[in-house]
């Protein structure tokens, strides 16, 4: 119980300021409810199938197999694999990281790890055709060209920072 | 309408890998809900700070601070928005529609909406984990920086 209390006590907190707010300021604590419910239920939409497949990736594909197709030595390939990869995902960045874990996990390469986060975040297919939807064409073609291009590079720079460094994950 | 593809892609792997194998399925799935028991609660204070933030920075507060001729000082607020606040693309976007039929720049909204995506102060701790605290932070800078070089052309050029 105490050890439930300790690993949700952030959660706690904010439930606890979130009550604050709504005694201080009702309309406003009413509204933080309704987003936080509102997105409570589109996160527990997307994050089933993103946790079963993140399992099936874990248990199906072993590491000599990432490595071939992900690794250091993927090439070209690996890129451009990691890019779909993160393209083709639903959901916000923060739901990438469990399933970044497993690609570290099992040898894919830093900068595939980089680029698959930076597609995540930004080029996801769904997003785009919303964004040029809400934004115009214009606007979401070229920002999607900035960020291919933006990706690469800070994905470039990662690789050559992560250099020999030990990550919490492969400890 | 996208998420229904994911579950039926999910779904149609899921059939597939219990045919092959039923117990290397259940310890995927049991892997899954481990990776989800262990993550939920770094989820949870996300989301809740989401929506707190939301509602006290609510769409008319953000554009009146990004509106008509805010210019330099447009451009710091929306990356600082941007980096701190963390919204889903399907909130952002329409925002930023609104915000621009109000008469924001297209610099101003490009900044926000790429640190909205990129840039994740409140996700941090959680990023920390796999990367290590000097990577994590290391890719949130180099994002941010990315974000303002490529809305100063963007605003530049559109």
């Amino acid at each position: 119980m105490i050890g439930l209390i300790k690993r949700y006590r952030v959660f706690l907190g904010l439930c606890l300021l979130n009550l604050i707010l709504l005694l201080a300021e009702p309309a406003t604590g009413r509204k933080a409810l309704s987003i936080t419910s509102e997105n409570l239920l589109e996160m527990l939409s997307f994050l089933p199938p993103i946790f079963v497949l993140l399992g099936l990736l874990d248990v199906w594909i072993d590491r000599e197999t990432m490595m071939r197709y992900m690794g250091e030595n993927s090439g070209l390939r690996g890129h451009l694999l990691a890019f779909a990869l993160g393209s083709a995902a639903a959901g916000p960045l923060y739901a990438a990281f469990p399933i970044v874990g497993v690609l570290l996990k099992k040898n894919a390469s830093m900068m595939n790890v980089f680029i698959f986060v930076g597609a995540w975040s930004t080029t996801k297919i769904p997003l785009l055709v919303f964004e040029s939807a809400t934004l115009g064409f214009h606007f979401m073609a070229l920002r999607f060209v900035f960020n291919v291009i933006g990706i690469l590079i800070i994905a470039w720079i990662m690789k050559i920072q992560a250099k020999g460094e030990k990550l919490p994950i492969q400890e | 309408m996208f998420v229904w593809f994911l579950y039926i892609v999910t779904a149609c792997l899921l059939f597939w890998s219990w045919r092959s194998d039923k117990k290397k399925t259940i310890s995927a799935l049991k892997k899954g809900w481990k990776a989800f028991e262990n993550l939920l609660p770094q989820f949870l204070p996300i989301i809740l700070l989401i929506g707190i933030s939301l509602a006290i920075l609510d769409p008319s507060t953000i554009s009146r601070i990004l509106g008509k001729e805010s210019g330099l000082l447009g451009m710091a607020l929306a990356a600082v928005i941007g980096s701190i606040v963390l919204m889903p693309g399907f909130i952002a976007f329409p925002l930023a529609a609104s915000l621009l039929a109000a008469g924001a720049g297209y610099g101003q909204i490009a900044m926000l909406v790429t640190t909205l995506m990129m840039v994740g102060i409140v996700t941090l701790p959680l990023e920390t984990q796999y990367f290590g605290k000097r990577l994590a932070i290391e890719r949130n800078a180099l994002a941010f920086v990315y974000a303002v070089i490529s809305s100063f052309i963007l605003g530049g050029i559109l």
